[in-house]
């Protein structure tokens, strides 16, 4: 017994020296730049800050929008992805991301584990190798908890759990190999500031293939589905544009212009936004909502993102104006086609992200050019940016998704749903 | 005895307890209800999705009284819970057998 056990540890210590092995050398072949301390505080706190987005941010936003019956199964959901991704990214999504590229598709294995993810700079960067992956950390656990919004109120717990691990190891982390990995869609030259194609785009086409491939919820369009707690909603719209000055600013990975002028265009858009859908919704039933504001500076804060940083306050202006009404009417035309995409990720994440995408191709102007500024081929380079990411994403979770059905299925059984998630997964109820 | 039953708007009870009680009235019971009648109920958007909400919340009182009050607590709680508009409620009178208090076992008017 004591001998298998030294046998074991000597293992152990067999496999970490050759993990460790590679990893010293690509500390030696760059040269890691100076620390700067300024930088480093930022990117930390924005860190923490995108945090506060996933949760409570995400949590209470989509906890309000459902029915009381299901509150702690949505809220579940979140919680537990932001646990479970930021432990796959430590272990194997990070490496895949942003370990040394593989021919354009993927990053090597180099950092699995996170091993030598160290305390020097990140490349071209002055803050610790180890802020940088906790940063993008924080990107990988809110992207797959934005799918949630989609199949809310009827996908069976560990269906949820097996979903989420695999799209963020095989959709997420190729996706942000190729736009911030070094990937192909990098080398390309496509500008994708804070994940308008990585974060919003994939959750938002992942959001609209569950939603088909789950079906509607039971008693959809008959049974009334009305918001159990709209203030929650609201408290969970301030979080998420709180934490979203972390998730756009601090993508300039400095405390400089960059991220002045990313935190300058992300308000202006998120308030746009909220007055945009404000506005379409008062011509065309007659009534300002309070749900219809809060979802528009998601809207404004969605599309903005990808030229966050590329764009002045004007077109941030345009752009979030845009984004309201627009996003407003993807809404309405999900209530016409008829598919039940529960919290509108597809609208506002999926259509948002899209046109943020190209929107940066028009106006970017602050460290690259859009067509508005004399680059027609940014413009192309965007689309193919766009086009390419919906074609992956929805390819590659309908995959999952087929996979996972078969292993667990993927939804509750109709009793369950009837019940509610709390009782009938968690075996608990929020309002006693 | 009669027991008196009436629908009324929910922002109309304080005023309808003070006036029952002033002329008397001692106890009564209150609960909160969802119904319609000709009122019929109100739309609520929610992201473009309207929703027809027939029932509307009003509050139910629930009285026993001697036959003598069964005129003046009709007058009083009409003048007291009325607006004038539609949804107003409505007053139910049914005749009521016994009444008991449990602490005491006693039963009839007195009770009241």
């Amino acid at each position: 017994m004591k001998h298998s056990t030294f046998s074991f540890m000597w293992l152990v210590v067999v496999i970490l020296s050759l993990w460790c092995g590679p990893v010293t050398g690509w500390a030696q072949d760059g040269t890691p730049g100076a620390i700067d301390t300024g930088d480093t505080a930022w990117v930390l706190v924005s860190s923490a800050f995108v945090l506060c987005m996933t949760l409570p941010g995400l949590a209470l936003f989509y906890g309000g929008l459902v029915r009381s019956k299901n509150v702690l199964g949505t809220l579940m959901h979140t919680a537990i992805i932001l646990c479970m991704i930021s432990i796959v990214w430590v272990l194997l999504g990070y490496s895949l991301a942003f370990g040394p590229d593989v021919g354009g598709i993927i990053g090597s294995l180099e950092f699995l584990g996170s091993l030598g993810v160290g305390q020097d700079a990140y490349p071209g960067t002055g803050i610790p190798h180890l802020a940088f992956m906790v940063f993008q950390l924080m990107f990988a656990a809110i992207t797959v908890a934005l799918i949630t919004g989609s199949f809310a109120e009827r996908m069976k717990f560990t269906a949820l759990l097996l979903f989420a691990v695999l799209w963020s190891v095989l959709i997420y982390s190729p996706l942000a190999h190729w736009v911030w990995g070094g990937g192909w869609l990098a080398e390309m030259g496509a500008l994708d500031f804070a994940g308008g194609a990585v974060v919003h785009i994939s959750s938002g086409f992942a959001a609209l293939v569950c939603a088909l491939v789950l079906g509607q919820r039971k008693g959809y369009g008959v049974e009334s589905m009305v918001p159990h707690n709209l203030p929650m909603t609201v408290l969970g719209t301030g979080l998420l544009w709180f934490g979203w000055f972390g998730f756009n600013a601090g993508s300039a990975l400095g405390a400089n212009g960059g991220a002045a002028a990313a935190f300058v265009a992300t308000h202006i858009a998120a308030c746009a936004g909220g007055i945009s859908w404000m506005g379409a919704e008062w011509l065309r039933t007659g009534k300002p909502t309070m749900l219809g504001v809060a979802s528009g500076i998601i809207a404004g804060l969605a599309t903005i993102t990808p030229g966050a940083g590329f764009v002045t306050p004007l077109p941030a202006l345009v752009i979030g104006l845009v984004a309201g009404a627009l996003c407003y009417a993807a809404v309405i035309l999900k209530i016409r086609l008829g598919y039940d995409d529960s919290l509108d990720v597809v609208a506002i994440h999926g259509v948002g992200g899209f046109t943020g995408i190209l929107a940066t191709g028009l106006f970017a102007s602050i460290g690259a050019q859009g067509l508005l500024y004399g680059n027609p081929g940014q413009f192309v380079i965007q689309f193919v940016l766009a086009v390419s990411t919906v074609v992956f994403v929805v390819v590659g979770t309908f995959v999952i998704l087929k996979v996972v059905d078969l292993l667990v299925g993927l939804r509750v059984s109709s009793e369950d749903e009837e019940t509610g998630l709390d009782l009938s997964q968690h075996s608990e109820r929020a309002y006693t | 005895m009669k027991l008196v039953k009436a629908i009324i708007k929910p922002f109309k009870l304080d005023e309808v307890k003070e006036a029952l009680t002033e002329i008397g009235i001692q106890g009564m019971t209150v609960t909160e209800v969802k119904g319609f009648g000709r009122q019929k109920g109100h739309k609520e958007t929610y992201r473009g999705t309207e929703y027809q909400i027939d029932f509307v919340p009003k509050v139910k009182l629930e009285l026993a009284i001697a036959d003598s009050m069964e005129e003046k607590v009709i007058e009083t709680l009409g003048k007291a819970a009325k607006t004038g508009s539609i949804g107003d409620g409505k007053i139910f009178i049914s005749d009521l057998s016994t009444v008991v208090r449990i602490r005491t076992g006693e039963t009839g008017e007195g009770v009241l």
